[in-house]
């Protein structure tokens, strides 16, 4: 702690240099950051808050979809009532994270790249096919979300490299997502399963795409391509859904810890795959 | 000895007690000025940390602080050596008697880490920074040993033994090896095999609970200043300072009245606080160093090193007859000490059965040392788990009987005269009563929805009186300051000034009610027993009652009557005497404004023991829907009647009730101490042990029964503290098992073990 | 170790330290600016004891560093109450006896303020979610909820009124 540096710096190329020091961690709203500060889990040099970059914080429309700025928190991103509307799913998803007081400061990024396979926001990222726009020594890049966590507490970020901004596509019509998480209270913990649904409809009312995403159940984040899979073409009937619950139970490889275990996780992943594809579906103006 | 108050003639109800005034001291609480534990400094003060066993079971070999010492910023370093190495002696002062040696082990470790945390050295420094650099530079050698945290295992043969001076108390006869057994105890009363003969139907069930943590708000927090004449001071938040006092004076060899504590505001106890850990630390830092120093323990402190209440084993076999009457009763309970001997088992053993009137009963108890950290006590200490057992059994045969939950009990119900399972005979008791409220509620009738159960489930608490002292004094111009020696946790300082203002007739806002240091008042025991309203407001009363006997005299001696022809009413003393029907009345100021020619300061304490605290008698009520497909419950509803005697702050008492309500929902849904293969606890934090939170809870309905005021206490008060955290874990279990369709039996009913069960049930 | 000279707005009033880089805004308030109204009751965010409101978001001061300050507006338990007079929320607290051993209170008391400042007319449900942060031991919730909602009817009177 005594050889600790805080810098705040206000042009990007400042943050990807210091960033680019050994020991150097990046600081969004901090839930995770000074948790383990506290802890000594974390043992940074420094300490590089982007919160006065630039563009980190903020939520703008552009080409049809969404531009999230990387440190924009978890209540304003609640409060944006067009994102809301496009995307409830990835917004309830934020939303879940922590407490009241947790949502102002917690970020998107910091969400992502502190890369806990429960990570809640993460899952309606990934089913939304978001993507993220990087910056670092290399300059810029953009990825898809799912390819940032590789292992928990681990991302796929290089030395120097942080996230900038998140990217929604342009949503077309009758569509809509979902994010449901099982926790033992009604608040407060950390996601035991996660499971985001996002679907598109045809003019019919049938399931022209679909994506299904898990969370907690593996040591990353899973898009779960069978089970987006198994609802196309559907009006979600009995069958459907339960091939998109076989879909979600055989994709896990979860652990068992004091928050639940591996048989029980398995089973809830089909059970909330489920039900998140029916709020999606009836979000999307679908009738069964 | 105490009486009850002769209420003036003609008066039907009190104008003070029973109403609901704003607390003295709540424009601090809300507006951050109260100063609790970690609030105060004193000058110089060193910053105190401990350094802990990280190991659940090990020697300590040695320990070498050279370079911790030698460290800039380090003014001191105790160990165990600093501290009197004390011989086997049970003192009182706790909310039970304690072996002090025990207490000084667990406070400081001599030969043995017990559990991981435990704290074996500890330093003072002039920052956090330097502190934990101290820690970190001390040196111990350990000798790891095997180690046992489950209570099962810890009474088998051949399990790692704690204390090799440990002998079973309790048994036929000494055993001849020391286990890990302190103690067995025994009650019992008719001939259980003959009882269990006549039984038409028997239930048996064995129940788990694990170790929950009181979970007070505020770690705990102290300052301590040792001075050059051997004169100290403690500022710290515990349950009672008197008990801070003794136990500091014994654990550091010094006299109690070189001791003063002074009682910060406390942010939760129930009975956690009711001991000390870091007193006698700071204390000895202190004197080490020549500096006042500061501890302030973390939260992941709080969970791994002070005390929870036992995880337990709870056996219950039960025999009636086929109208529900019980004829026989075999009790098993197994409780989880901790490091050192005490548990609550011998309050289990004795309020186990304490709601029922049965003929034949054995209850035995075992008080099991294991490599967990040293049990403290937990409102109403070993009741709830009891009453999960007995309740859970009751309401198996409620159901293979097919009778109604309460019918049952109001069958088997203890009342007026019945010869209590612990011994003293039941008088002014409303167990009847209460069981009638929840019976003809409204909630008792309210339909239920799919997927939803309703539990029922009794409890039982002795509440104790015992020692407290307090003093009234009047200022000059009348108004009133009245002080005792018991820290207030919920609220009871509202409840000493409403008394005091009943006896003396004024209102409740001309009294100032205050908590006093260890050298401002008499004895009083600590804060616990859900004593301080009953004993306490005993003490306040009768110091206020001679007040007011002090007053008439003065009266008398202005009108130049006899005493007996002065009346205290309203605040003002009355002439009665017909001859001088010109004496207008004497209000309290100006009697006060006069004290000085008619005998000087008025003002009069009273220390007193206080007995015939009236036991505590609730009836519970809950409503839960689980889901059936993940396991996860909601409890939709939720009421509970209480016997209180008297409410003297019926707000308070209510919350007393939601509290208790509140705690026993979370153990048994969600809290436990979780250990991994090493006996490390592994949600040392919020986080993972889950406490409910607003979202988890509907409104509680507490329905306050005064039916049967209690005669020792001059208001009628009883206990009500405790009583409202014993049947909750049986009440949830009860309507899990009514929604669910499957009885589950070990605690906590968190999903994933209910979804397990219900697919159990399905297969 | 260098220390960080921050300057913010407390209360309304302009205040300026040194902190360390590693100090939370919950040590600065607490030992920096003795104002230990707001407590620390678990360092890690579980708890809301820490709860102030910064630049207008409800936070735990636990969970920001000292240094994050620089330039911002914080209101504390201690600037609830304002010329004498308690706030509302504060009256309702005490009037429905929504405290017991009053540790939390300050913490919820923020938290309630932030809830009302959103949502000036919360159902029950919803209060109850947005307090979720705000663990109490003593009084199972019941009546902070009754509180709560009292203070927010008085507060819609109040300014219907006005």
């Amino acid at each position: 702690m005594s050889q600790l540096a805080y810098i705040a710096p206000t042009d990007s190329q400042d943050a990807v240099r210091a960033l680019s020091a050994d020991g150097a961690r990046p600081l969004g709203g901090g839930t995770d950051l000074l948790v383990q500060l506290r802890a000594g889990r974390a043992k940074p040099r420094a300490i590089v808050d982007l919160k006065r970059l630039p563009g980190l914080v903020g939520i703008r429309e552009e080409s049809g979809g969404f531009v999230i700025g990387a440190a924009t928190s978890g209540a304003e991103i609640g409060e944006h009532p067009s994102l809301r509307t496009a995307w409830p799913g990835v917004v309830e998803a934020a939303n879940l994270i922590g407490s009241t007081q947790v949502q102002g400061r917690a970020t998107l990024a910091g969400n992502l790249c502190n890369a806990s396979p429960a990570a809640d926001s993460v899952p309606a990222l990934v089913a939304a096919r978001a993507v993220c726009v990087i910056l670092g020594p290399q300059g810029r890049r953009e990825t898809l979300v799912e390819a940032l966590p590789v292992a928990p507490g681990r991302t796929s970020l290089q030395p120097g490299e942080f996230v900038l901004e998140f990217r929604l596509p342009p949503r077309p019509p009758r569509s809509a997502d979902a994010y449901l998480r099982l926790i033992p209270r009604t608040e407060m913990d950390i996601a035991v399963v996660g499971a985001a649904v996002s679907l598109t409809l045809d003019a019919d009312g049938a399931v022209s795409a679909a994506e299904l995403a898990l969370g907690a159940v593996a040591p990353t984040v899973l898009r779960v391509e069978a089970g987006g899979g198994a609802l196309v073409g559907s009006r979600l009937d009995e069958a459907a859904l339960e091939a998109l619950a076989t879909a979600a139970r055989a994709a896990c490889r979860p652990i068992s810890d004091k928050r639940g275990t591996a048989e029980y996780r398995t089973k809830i992943a089909g059970v909330l795959a489920r039900r998140a594809a029916l709020i999606a579906y009836e979000r999307a103006g679908g009738q069964r | 000895m105490s009486e009850t108050l002769q209420r003036p003639a003609g008066k039907a109800a009190f104008e003070v007690v029973g109403t609901r005034p704003v607390r003295p001291d709540g424009a601090d609480k809300v507006t951050g000025r109260a100063a609790y534990g970690a609030d105060f400094d004193m000058p110089g003060q060193l910053v105190g940390k401990i350094l802990r066993s990280p190991h659940a079971h090990a020697r300590i070999v040695a320990i070498d602080a050279s370079k911790a010492k030698a460290l800039p910023g380090v003014k001191a370093v105790v160990t165990a050596a600093d501290f009197p190495n004390l011989a086997s002696e049970i003192v009182e002062g706790g909310e039970s008697a304690s072996n002090t040696r025990d207490l000084s082990l667990n406070v400081m470790a001599r030969d043995k880490a017990l559990y991981q945390g435990h704290a074996v050295a500890a330093v003072a420094a002039t920052s956090v920074a330097a502190a934990q650099a101290a820690l970190d530079a001390i040196k111990v050698t350990y000798e790891v040993l095997p180690h046992v945290t489950d209570v099962l295992e810890a009474m088998a043969e051949g399990a790692p033994l704690l204390h090799d001076d440990l002998y079973t108390e309790g048994l036929e006869s000494r055993p001849t090896a020391p286990s890990n057994v302190s103690r067995r105890p025994v009650s019992q009363r008719g001939d259980l095999e003959a009882g269990f003969a006549l039984a038409e139907v028997i239930v048996e069930g064995s129940y788990r609970t694990a170790a929950v943590h009181q979970g007070y708000i505020e770690p705990h927090a102290c300052v301590a200043a040792w001075s050059e004449n051997g004169r100290c001071e403690v500022w710290s938040s515990s349950q009672g300072q008197f008990m801070v006092r003794t136990y500091c004076a014994k654990l550091l060899g010094i006299e109690a009245s070189d001791i003063r504590v002074v009682p910060a505001e406390i942010g939760g106890g129930f009975g956690g606080k009711t001991t000390v850990y870091l007193e006698p630390v700071a204390l000895a830092l202190s004197r080490a160093s020549g500096r006042p120093v500061k501890m302030v323990m973390s939260r992941d402190e709080v969970f791994r090193a002070t005390g929870p209440n036992p995880a337990a084993v709870i056996e219950v076999k039960l025999g009636a007859l086929k109208d529900g009457t019980i004829v026989a009763a075999d009790v098993k309970l197994k409780f989880q000490a901790g490091g050192f001997p005490g548990s609550p088992v011998g309050a289990a053993v004795m309020t186990a059965l304490a709601c029922y009137d049965i003929p034949n009963f054995l209850i035995t108890g075992w008080d099991v040392v294991t490599n967990t950290p040293k049990t403290a006590a937990y409102r109403a200490p070993g009741a709830p788990i009891a009453a999960l057992g007995v309740e859970s059994a009751v309401d198996e045969l409620a159901l293979k009987l097919g009778l109604d939950p309460i019918a049952i009990r109001e069958k088997n119900a203890v009342r007026d005269g019945t010869k209590a399972s612990y011994g003293p005979v039941f008088s002014n008791i409303a167990y009847l009563d209460t069981l009638a409220a929840i019976r003809d509620s409204e909630h008792y009738k309210a339909p239920l929805g799919p997927n939803q159960g309703r539990g029922v489930a009794v409890g039982f608490w002795f509440n104790i009186g015992g020692e407290s002292s307090a003093a009234v004094h009047l200022a000059d111009d009348g108004s009133v300051v009245v002080m005792s020696g018991n820290p207030d946790i919920g609220g009871s300082r509202a409840s000493m000034a409403m008394m005091a203002a009943e006896v003396l007739g004024v209102s409740v806002e001309r009294v100032r009610p205050m908590v006093a240091d260890t050298t401002s008042i008499g004895f009083s025991m600590l804060t616990g027993g859900s004593r301080t309203t009953f004993a306490t407001g005993m003490a306040v009363t009768q110091a206020a009652q001679k007040v007011v006997d002090d007053l008439r005299a003065r009266a008398a001696l202005l009108w130049e009557v006899p005493v007996e022809m002065v009346e205290w009413r309203a605040g003002a003393a009355h002439c009665l005497d017909p001859a001088k029907a010109d004496k207008a009345p004497m209000s309290i100021a100006s009697l006060a404004a006069t004290a000085g020619r008619t005998g000087g300061p008025i003002s009069a304490q009273v220390s007193l023991n206080a007995q015939g605290a009236g036991p505590g008698f609730a009836v519970h009520l809950c409503d839960l829907e689980i889901d059936p497909e993940t396991g996860e419950s909601t409890i939709v509803r939720y009421t509970a009647a209480q016997d209180v005697g008297k409410a003297i702050h019926p707000s308070y008492v209510e919350g007393q009730v939601q509290g208790g309500v509140a705690q026993g929902v979370g153990w048994a849904l969600n809290e436990e101490y979780v250990f991994d293969a090493q006996g490390q606890m592994e949600n040392p934090g919020f986080l993972d042990y889950r406490m409910p939170v607003a979202s988890d809870l509907p409104m509680i309905d507490a329905i306050l029964i005064e039916t049967a005021p209690n005669p020792n206490h001059p208001f009628g008060a009883k206990g009500v503290g405790e009583v409202p955290i014993v049947p909750p874990l049986a009440a949830v279990a009860n309507a899990m098992r009514r929604a669910a369709g499957v009885r589950m039996t070990d605690l906590p009913l968190s999903p994933p073990k209910v979804l397990a069960a219900l697919d159990a049930a399905r297969s | 170790m260098s220390k960080i000279h921050v300057t913010a707005n407390v209360n309304g009033d302009a205040v300026e330290f040194l902190a360390s880089p590693g100090m939370t805004l919950l040590d600065a308030l607490r030992d920096e600016l003795s104002l230990t109204g707001t407590k620390e009751g678990c360092g890690s965010g579980d708890c809301g004891a820490c709860s102030v409101i910064v630049d207008g978001r409800l936070v735990c001061s636990c969970l920001m560093l000292a240094a994050e300050a620089e330039g911002r507006r914080v209101q504390t338990i201690e600037g609830l109450a304002q010329g004498g007079r308690l706030h509302p929320l504060q009256e309702k607290f005490l009037e429905h006896a929504a405290l017991q051993c009053g540790f939390c209170t300050p913490g919820l008391l923020m938290a309630a303020k932030a809830l009302l400042e959103a949502n000036p007319d919360p159902t029950e449900t919803e209060a109850r979610y947005w307090l979720a942060g705000n663990l109490c031991r003593c009084t199972g919730y019941d009546k902070i909820l009754r509180a709560v909602l009292d203070a927010a009817a008085e507060l819609r009177q109040a300014r219907s009124a006005a």
